[in-house]
């Protein structure tokens, strides 16, 4: 069974950015995965990554993660009212999802659509 | 986030040290061909190679630096110190390894290092002046690692040149690359073969200018 845990902006608008990875990884390692609302930062992608490489062993072997958004945008009035409103409203344009690797073997990403590629929990071994 | 202290710093440390002492790092993700690519600029200007290389991934493990490196080119000189940088990866799974014919204690020693080798390259981060993000022409570009690193580079106002490695193969998709990074400038070669390097001598100039 997979778990899919959605989290919105407003759960960690006001969390820093420790708390924040912290929480993520919270649910990752519970074998859930995370559709978290809007994008982190890329500082928050690389501390999630240093986070997720002290916390590898035999059980947790580390996170796939995924962020889609849409700013490839050719029309500058539009990306002005999409500053004005991340500006106002916090940075909730997009999504990501971060899966343990035991679970999510690949997130395949294109601009448009991302796929994931499940497998069975991974095979125990000595 | 970059401080009003670091900028600072960055601007002086740009200003006055006359670009003598650049250190220049290479960073991607694991088997991108990033010691390929040290190995094939020292052996072209310095005549020995820096880096072992390996078709296991995470080969590179530790920080490797060889200093004042000197390359020449219509008259100009450019010296740099050149960081070798491990792997970033997202997952390590020791069992990865055992299918390279690792023992269960070597593949798990490995997987170790391995993850204190993501880490210590994430750090160096602090450490660079101008990145060659090597990117493996024939995977997807749009992998989150590369956008993580091309994001902390961007964040930090560190010059950036995208080395789309492994253009011999059949599979490499140069195009695919420059499309997923429109706005850096995206050289394509092969260091195992030394194929346009001469370009990528070129494209490197112009960054770092």
């Amino acid at each position: 069974m997979l778990t899919l845990q959605f989290i919105p902006y407003h759960d960690l608008e006001d969390l820093n950015s420790n708390q924040k990875v912290s929480k993520l990884l919270k649910s990752v390692r519970e074998n859930k995965i995370v559709l978290v609302e809007g994008k982190l930062d890329a500082g928050e992608e690389a501390l999630l990554i240093q986070r997720t490489m002290e916390e590898i062993n035999r059980s947790f072997k580390g996170v796939e993660i995924c962020s889609l958004d849409y700013y490839h945008q050719e029309d500058w009035v539009k990306n002005v009212r999409r500053g004005l409103a991340k500006m106002l409203l916090g940075n909730r344009a997009g999504f990501t999802v971060i899966g343990p690797a035991s679970l999510v073997r690949e997130i395949r990403k294109d601009p448009n659509k991302i796929e994931l590629l499940t497998g069975n929990m991974k095979r125990k071994r000595k | 986030m970059v401080s009003f202290f670091d900028f600072i710093n960055r601007l002086f440390f740009n200003v006055f040290k006359g670009r003598k002492h650049i250190r220049l790092g290479i960073y991607g993700p694991v088997n991108a061909g990033k010691s390929s690519i040290a190995n094939r600029i020292c052996l072209d200007w310095i005549g020995e190679e820096m880096s072992e290389v390996s078709r296991i991934p995470h080969e590179t493990r530790e920080i490797k630096v060889k200093e004042q490196v000197e390359i020449e080119k219509s008259g100009k000189k450019l010296s740099f110190h050149l960081v070798d940088t491990p792997g970033i990866a997202t997952k390590v799974d020791y069992e990865d390894f055992l299918r390279f014919g690792l023992s269960n204690k070597e593949a798990k020693k490995r997987a170790k290092e391995a993850t204190k080798g993501v880490i210590e390259a994430i750090k160096w981060l602090e450490n660079v002046d101008c990145v060659l993000v090597v990117l493996d022409a024939t995977k997807n570009p749009y992998d989150q690692v590369n956008i993580t690193i091309i994001g902390n580079l961007a964040a930090r106002n560190i010059p950036v040149l995208i080395v789309a490695n492994k253009t011999d193969l059949r599979q490499a998709n140069i195009k695919r690359v420059k499309a997923a990074f429109p706005q850096y400038n995206v050289v394509g070669v092969s260091a195992l073969k030394g194929h346009n390097m001469e370009d990528f001598y070129h494209e490197l100039f112009e960054v770092v200018r």
